[in-house]
């Protein structure tokens, strides 16, 4: 489903229906912010306490819920969203450098996003794709056996293809 | 119920199934040590401090949660257990800020007695550290997450104890700390201020704030004229603060004590309970008899007023407008006494000993200021008295009993039972029983109303009217009784509520520690402190009288009014949603259904 960027009325009811449809049921409140990361795009505060209030939940335990898997975001998240493996089998074959020099292109630090909004960076442990290692994702694209000079192109790929919707 | 039997360092013990190796090995006369572990309210595993080692057991087990089975036989004391509880504890002294001789809880330390017990001379691990700022916000209690061991009992007993949840762990691993939601100041989250956190936090990581310095500087001040109330509950045990058994009752000694210090008066809380008896169980007549809104639920507890603000705002109107007796005191300290002695106001310092954090925040009320100046101005909890008496250097095996001083610390046995669970029901029970019919009660005992169920009940026949009365201690069982109450449920005319479990026996400044057995001796302290007063019904108290007679007329006044009484606020849930966002702030609706 394509991420809005706004909290319009239509978002915040179609969440209410969905906390309505997950009430009461085990695991309501995982499935719930689940819809909404992926709709939303992020947890802000307003949308955690509509689910607090909906579901008869602590704001503690939906923040500690949200806050405690990496899947959740509490910002929002850049159009294309950059994942560097750093498990063991990335790690020993360079992830690191690949990862710094990302940090280097965008000026951001890992779990950030650029302020134009285009790009945010984090870091994830194993991607369960050892033999491309170093491997990288963005958004679902995968980048295998990476190296440090390889990402200036990368990111001009997307830059590209962005400025390429944006005129057409 | 079937019992199983097992082996423990080479004892037979025989016990019920389903009870945990700790439980067993305490049968056993063995002492495991344990850091997480707090009775049916935090039973996780988490800690790994209680590891023993089970024969064909693959890995230790943590004997807090693992059933004991028939035949099984278990070590507690062998290498491999010492090894792994000292790698346990050594690594959370790796990540814990070595400041014990100026920490709150020096002394008084579960990791430090288990550093001592496990005979930790030095900490192998060295690594990261995050250092946080502790949050000072409220007036009540200070969090200090450097000094957490994320048990986790402070999130246990919130939630399962109290029903508020205020704080929960957040994030993960290595970043995982415990707090409110997104890491708000507790100010600015529904936290009631209980201090049930503080008494079971087993480090310094959630304690009361410290105010001694600023009774110390009144009492410093020649042109103060200081004076001291002690809450009903602090007589049975502030002794414990000096290693007496709890339910010990140390009323004479405090007094003694409490005038070493330098009070110009020491005076008691129990009177304004006496008083609070006169104006809550006319008001509860008043209601009952011309139709007013019932059921009336007790305002005492500052911790449960703050629930019923945040919580249940559309039963304000139930709630009794009497301000606590903590308050009652301060009003009339800087009006009455102040008058009768000739003392300005504004030079009368008035410090509260209490067993409730709550009344810290209580004291600093904006609406607590009948006299034109604060009702209190300080409040220390007992933990503090305790701590103020030591500085002090006085030497309480040494201490001659003494008497409270006249007119603001004559009270009776109706007044010291405010401390336990249902004190409050039963006093206002034996002043309204006679007010109401002018005939002498048989017996000044209610035992319905006593004892540590959760949730009592009992109807009295007043003169052939039948009163519906219940009793809450802790938040948790005041929901139950308050759902009950807004579904039409329960048909109660009057209700007492108390925050804490117990009672203020119970209460979040109480010595540490406070569990389920200490506070069963201090009830039992409280009613033999009552049993010991010769006057034993509010209305009877001759000080009250005068009172009325000289200054106030009669209960229910337009004076009464302006100094006891008071009125309530609906707080939102989300205290730190407007603040914070503004945007949809309207849709977090103060009362949830």
């Amino acid at each position: 489903m394509e991420k809005k960027s706004c909290l319009c009325e239509e978002l915040w009811s179609e969440l209410d229906n969905v906390i309505a449809s997950k009430r009461g049921k085990p695991g309501a409140l995982m499935q719930v912010l689940h819809w909404a990361q992926e709709n939303i795009g992020y947890l802000p505060r307003e949308v955690q306490v509509r689910v607090a209030e909906g579901l008869g939940v602590a704001l503690s335990e939906v923040y500690g819920v949200a806050t405690f898997y990496a899947f959740f975001s509490l910002k929002p998240k850049g159009k294309y969203q950059i994942s560097c493996c750093k498990g063991t089998a990335c790690y020993v074959r360079g992830a690191p450098q690949v990862l710094e020099r990302f940090e280097r292109e965008l000026g951001v630090k890992a779990g950030d996003t650029t302020d134009d909004g285009m790009f945010s960076l984090e870091v994830v442990r194993c991607l369960g794709a050892c033999g491309l290692s170093p491997v990288i994702t963005v958004n679902k694209d995968t980048h295998a056996r990476m190296k440090a000079d390889l990402v200036p192109g990368i990111l001009s790929k997307y830059r590209k293809a962005e400025l390429a919707s944006e005129t057409a | 119920m079937a019992t199983v039997t097992l082996t423990i360092d080479g004892r037979k013990v025989e016990i019920e199934q389903g009870s945990t190796i700790l439980e067993a090995a305490k049968k056993a006369g063995i002492d495991i040590p344990t850091l997480c572990h707090l009775e049916e309210i935090n039973e996780i595993g988490a800690c790994r401090v209680c590891v023993v080692e089970v024969e064909g057991a693959k890995t230790l087990m943590a004997s807090c949660v693992a059933p004991v089975a028939d035949g099984m036989v278990v070590h507690t004391n062998s290498p491999r257990v010492r090894n792994s509880r000292k790698i346990t504890v050594e690594l959370l002294l790796s990540n814990h800020p070595y400041e014990c001789p100026t920490c709150i809880r020096n002394g008084n330390c579960e990791l430090q007695s288990l550093a001592e017990r496990l005979g930790i001379r030095s900490v192998r691990y060295q690594g990261e550290r995050i250092e946080y700022t502790p949050d000072t916000s409220t007036p009540s209690i200070v969090r200090d997450p450097n000094k957490c061991v994320l048990c986790r009992r402070c999130v246990a007993v919130c939630d399962k104890i109290q029903s508020v949840k205020a704080i929960g762990p957040l994030d993960r691993g290595f970043d995982t700390t415990i707090g409110p939601a997104f890491k708000d100041p507790l100010k600015d989250v529904a936290c009631v201020l209980c201090g049930q956190c503080t008494l079971v936090c087993p480090v310094g990581a959630l304690y009361e704030k410290d105010q001694i310095d600023e009774v110390w500087a009144a009492l410093d001040d020649p042109k103060k004229h200081v004076v001291v109330q002690t809450a009903p509950a602090t007589r049975v045990s502030v002794g414990e603060m000096f290693g007496l058994p709890p339910g010990s009752i140390v009323t004479g000694k405090m007094v003694a004590a409490l005038r070493r210090l330098g009070f110009d008066k020491v005076f008691d809380t129990d009177f304004t309970a006496d008083l609070t008896i006169l104006e809550e169980g006319s008001e509860f007549l008043e209601r009952l008899t011309k139709g007013g809104t019932l059921p009336l639920i007790t305002s005492c507890s500052p911790g449960w007023i703050k629930f019923i603000e945040h919580f249940y705002p559309d039963l304000l109107p139930n709630l009794s407008t009497c301000k606590s007796p903590q308050q009652m005191f301060g009003a009339l300290a800087k009006t009455y006494y102040a008058e009768k002695m000739g003392i300005d106001p504004k030079d009368i310092f008035v410090v509260s000993i209490m067993p409730c954090t709550a009344k810290k925040f209580e004291a600093k009320r904006p609406e607590m200021t009948s006299s034109g100046y604060p009702d209190i101005d300080v409040v220390l909890t007992t933990r503090e008295l305790g701590r103020m008496l030591k500085q002090a250097g006085i030497d309480w095996d040494a201490l001659e009993e003494e008497d409270y001083d006249a007119p603001l610390g004559i009270s009776t046995g109706a007044a010291v039972i405010f401390g336990a669970t249902g004190g409050v029901m039963e006093a206002a029970l034996r002043t309204a029983y006679e007010l109401a019919t002018g005939k002498e009660l048989p017996s000044v005992d209610f035992h319905d109303v006593r004892g540590f169920q959760g949730i009592k009940e009992a109807t009295v026949d007043v003169d052939g009217t039948k009163v519906n009365v219940a009793v809450a201690h802790t938040l948790g069982n005041a929901r139950k009784v308050l759902d009950r109450v807004k579904s039409g449920e329960a048909d109660y005319h009057f209700i007492e509520i108390m925050a804490c479990p117990g009672g203020c026996i119970g209460g979040g400044g109480q010595p540490i520690p406070t569990n389920t057995e200490i506070r069963l001796k201090r009830i039992a302290a409280i009613y033999t402190a009552d049993e010991m007063m010769t006057i034993r019904k509010s209305h009877e108290n001759p000080v009250i009288k005068q009172l009325y007679e000289e200054y106030l007329g009669q209960p229910l006044s337009h004076r009464s009014h302006e100094l006891l009484h008071t009125h309530y606020y609906a707080r939102s849930k989300y205290p730190g949603m407007e603040a914070a966002t503004g945007q949809h702030a309207s849709a977090s609706p103060v009362a949830a259904d």
